[in-house]
């Protein structure tokens, strides 16, 4: 400590360390400095009695105060809710048209709608409601069991070919092939003749004989001009969009022995309010009726 | 300790950063900054009142924007996301202004120091400003400095009680008055005074006025001189802007040295000593307690009180004011190698001022410019990525797109929402009951942004490729004004 360096022109006592040629000068800290470092020294120690902090084995110190952030988030999702209550409530007694007609109902059941379809509907329909094979797309003007908003209501509501639900939608395609009903030939030909209905290229003569039997088995649902029939779920055939594809193959393969798709229903997983924002919500995704 | 030359009495007064006075951790002296009259200390005073006046009346100035905006000349409306400025106003999108004023500003700095020096600090600075005002009523109170040194030193009386609670309570009221003053800017302020005095003010505007009330009477009334010598970094940043061609206060040495009072001048001939009579009246009139005689320092805030006291000092005894004097170090240096070199203001005339003033000019012309011609109508399009496009059951591609419109305007309009780039494709607007069209009208709300969803939809055969330029235009047809935006339209590979 004796040989001490003192800066000639100040006369202050250095610190030893030099950067260049530039040394630092040991000027004393003010001493209010001093006291709110103290002041910070006594703060930390009242946290640190006040709230959640030193930690223990398989927990931590809980706090006088008894502060956790999973009952803020608690509280916080509570005071949401309070605070949609009275959209809630609009909503619950409002018509699924009066809710569409109404801009601020319709962006709140929009936006609540969009929330419930990313929790429950995207394993199938994907997060853009785009579908994918076998499943529907739901952005598009087609509908397979009616796209206005009651249609919708109620499909979410029932399901489609749900079994735990006795109001589910329901409709069975016979296996006309697999049952033997219709013959490989016929089959073809019916291929043939729907790919026509849907201005497709077919082959003109196998299409003309797959008339008939078309008429007398698959007219019935579908119609004489393939328009189909959202009361019965029998998709429209001469459309541009299709479910399991509009290759020949692929609706020879329907008509063998079809797929059904299975929706399950909502009504006792999700409360009324959420599956009429569901409703909404899809009807706006620019296909609904 | 008194003693007299020529009417000049030397004072008892001695630097708080003198090297006696070390240790490890340093309690504040206290400094006791006495009253001067003279040039600088006019100008400080009118200085005060402008800064102060702006501070405290801006926000009760009216302008009239018509029944669609406020009628507040300056508010800064957060919850609504505006800044309003007289006759202009600014949504969040043109923040740019903002920082292009604080770039103005921070060249500005540059521009002031490089060549007055540290006039921010000695005349403008909040901090200054407001400890000038304390002092004023501390003077007031207590007396000048003198009689507080002596107040300070003695017991606690009635009569120190009473002046200082005095003190204190007017302090208080100031600051006050100050962090009230603020929270005045971001709402309407005759509203929000009413609503602050009868408590049904937002809780955060009780807490602002609280904090603020506290900074102000700490820094001002306690603090002092060390928040610019321990808190602020511009001080710091001094070293980098100064040079030899900046104007600092500066002690004449070769003109004041050899200093002496009179009894060593008696006793040893005046012939001996330069023209500083050491009174100490420019250490006791310095608020930052130092003493200008050591030189250029960092706690110096160069508010030229000292060469005001000088300048008093000088002209009592008859000899030429000037000994302490804004001056530059090469000025100051020839005159120490015996050139007499006065400082004029040819020291502000040399490149880097210039380059200062340019950019400065530069930045606000171009801001000048850009705030002219600005648009008050606007159109952005989002195209919607999931899904990029859907099939329609009759064969036709659609996108969609949320289309914001923003009306700047303080009135309400009707805009034509209109397409081009795809041959017959048609447009519809969720919740619109217009037919699909090519064109559809859109009601504005007054200086509100209004947010749409877009449908569009193209037969496959329209598309050239895959992705397809699509152009919005919104157009005012009254007062002419249009703006657009060219966006993607999406379809499949194969069509």
């Amino acid at each position: 400590m004796a040989n001490k360096e003192v800066d000639k022109l100040s006369g202050i006592e250095t610190t030893g360390h030099e950067w260049d040629g530039i040394k630092e000068l040991n000027n004393p800290l003010p001493r209010w400095w001093l006291w709110t470092f103290y002041a910070t020294c006594i703060w930390a120690l009242g946290y640190v009695i006040a709230y959640p902090a030193i930690p223990l084995i398989s927990s931590a110190t809980t706090g006088v105060l008894g502060y956790s952030s999973r009952a803020e988030v608690a509280d916080e999702l509570t005071n949401a809710k309070i605070a949609q209550a009275d959209m809630l409530g609009k909503i619950q007694s409002a018509s699924l048209d009066e809710i569409r007609k109404d801009p601020e109902m319709l962006q709140f059941a929009v936006s609540g709608g969009r929330s419930a379809f990313l929790v429950n509907c995207v394993q199938c329909h994907g997060s853009g409601a785009a579908g994918s094979p076998g499943y529907p797309n739901l952005n598009d003007d087609d509908w397979i069991w009616g796209g206005k908003l009651e249609d919708i209501y109620v499909t979410l509501k029932h399901g489609i070919r749900f079994q735990w639900d006795d109001e589910t939608r329901d409709s069975q395609m016979p296996a006309f092939g697999a049952d033997e009903i219709l013959e490989r030939d016929q089959i073809n030909d019916i291929a043939e003749y729907v790919r026509q209905l849907a201005g497709l290229e077919h082959d003109a003569e196998a299409a003309t004989r797959g008339v008939s039997p078309y008429v007398e088995n698959c007219a019935a649902c579908h119609k004489e001009d393939g328009a189909g029939d959202p009361e019965q779920g029998a998709p429209n055939l001469k459309d541009a969009i299709w479910h399991y594809g509009s290759s020949k193959q692929e609706i020879a393969q329907q008509i063998h022995k079809p797929r059904h798709g299975v929706m399950p229903g909502w009504v006792n997983r999700l409360d009324d309010e959420t599956l009429k924002k569901l409703t909404v919500y899809v009807h706006s995704l620019g296909g609904g009726e | 300790m008194v003693t007299v030359y020529n009417s000049v009495e030397r004072i008892d007064a001695e630097a708080v950063n003198s090297k006696e006075k070390r240790s490890s951790y340093a309690a504040r002296v206290k400094i006791f900054p006495k009253r001067v009259a003279g040039a600088f200390r006019q100008l400080k005073w009118w200085i005060m009142l402008v800064t102060l006046g702006i501070y405290y009346v801006t926000p009760w100035l009216r302008w009239d924007r018509g029944p669609h905006a406020p009628d507040q000349a300056v508010l800064v409306d957060l919850a609504n996301g505006r800044f309003y400025f007289f006759f202009i106003e600014i949504w969040p999108q043109e923040l740019f202004y903002i920082a292009g004023l604080l770039i103005m500003a921070g060249v500005g700095l540059f521009l002031i120091t490089s060549t007055v020096g540290r006039a921010w600090c000695g005349y403008t600075c909040p901090q200054t400003v407001w400890v000038d005002l304390f002092l004023v009523v501390e003077r007031w109170v207590e007396g000048d400095r003198n009689a507080r040194i002596k107040l300070d030193k003695g017991p606690w009386s009635f009569d120190k009680w009473r002046k200082r609670l005095l003190k204190h309570a007017i302090w208080i009221v100031i600051a006050v008055a100050t962090g009230g003053a603020w929270i005045f800017y971001f709402a309407d302020a005759p509203t929000l005074l009413k609503n602050f005095l009868t408590f049904q003010a937002p809780f955060v505007a009780y807490s602002t006025v609280a904090i603020l009330t506290a900074t102000t009477y700490v820094f001002a009334g306690f603090m002092r001189e060390q928040v610019c010598t321990y808190m602020c970094p511009w001080p710091r940043i001094q070293g980098a802007m100064l040079d030899e061609d900046s104007l600092v206060v500066t002690y004449n040495g070769w003109r004041g040295e050899t200093r002496g009072g009179q009894k060593l001048r008696r006793s040893e001939g005046e012939e001996n000593f330069g023209d500083c009579i050491d009174c100490n009246l420019c250490v006791a009139v310095c608020p930052q307690g130092i003493d200008i005689r050591d030189g250029q320092q960092l706690e110096c805030i160069t508010c030229a009180l000292c060469i005001d006291a000088c300048d008093g000092v000088m002209e009592k005894i008859g000899k030429p004011k000037g000994l302490i004097s804004y001056a530059t170090l090469r000025n100051y240096n020839s005159n120490v190698a015996g050139v007499e070199s006065p400082t004029t203001w040819r020291s502000f005339v040399r490149p880097r001022t210039f380059i200062y003033a340019g950019v400065w000019s530069l930045i606000g012309l171009v801001m000048l410019g850009f705030l002219l011609t600005r648009d008050r109508l606007d159109i952005n399009v989002l195209h919607d990525r999931n899904p990029v496009y859907v099939r329609l059951s009759d064969g036709g591609i659609r996108n969609g797109y949320t289309i914001k419109v923003l009306n700047m305007r303080a009135e309400p309009r009707t805009v034509t929402l209109s397409m081009a780039g795809i041959e017959g494709a048609t447009m519809t607007i969720t919740g619109s009951d217009a037919a699909p069209s090519n064109s559809i009208d859109v009601d504005l709300k007054p200086d509100k942004l209004v947010s749409m969803k877009v449908y569009v939809s193209a037969a496959a055969a329209s598309l050239k490729g895959e992705v397809s330029d699509i152009t919005f235009t919104v157009n005012n047809t009254t007062d002419e004004e249009s703006a657009s935006y060219t966006a993607k339209f999406n379809g499949p590979a194969e069509r």
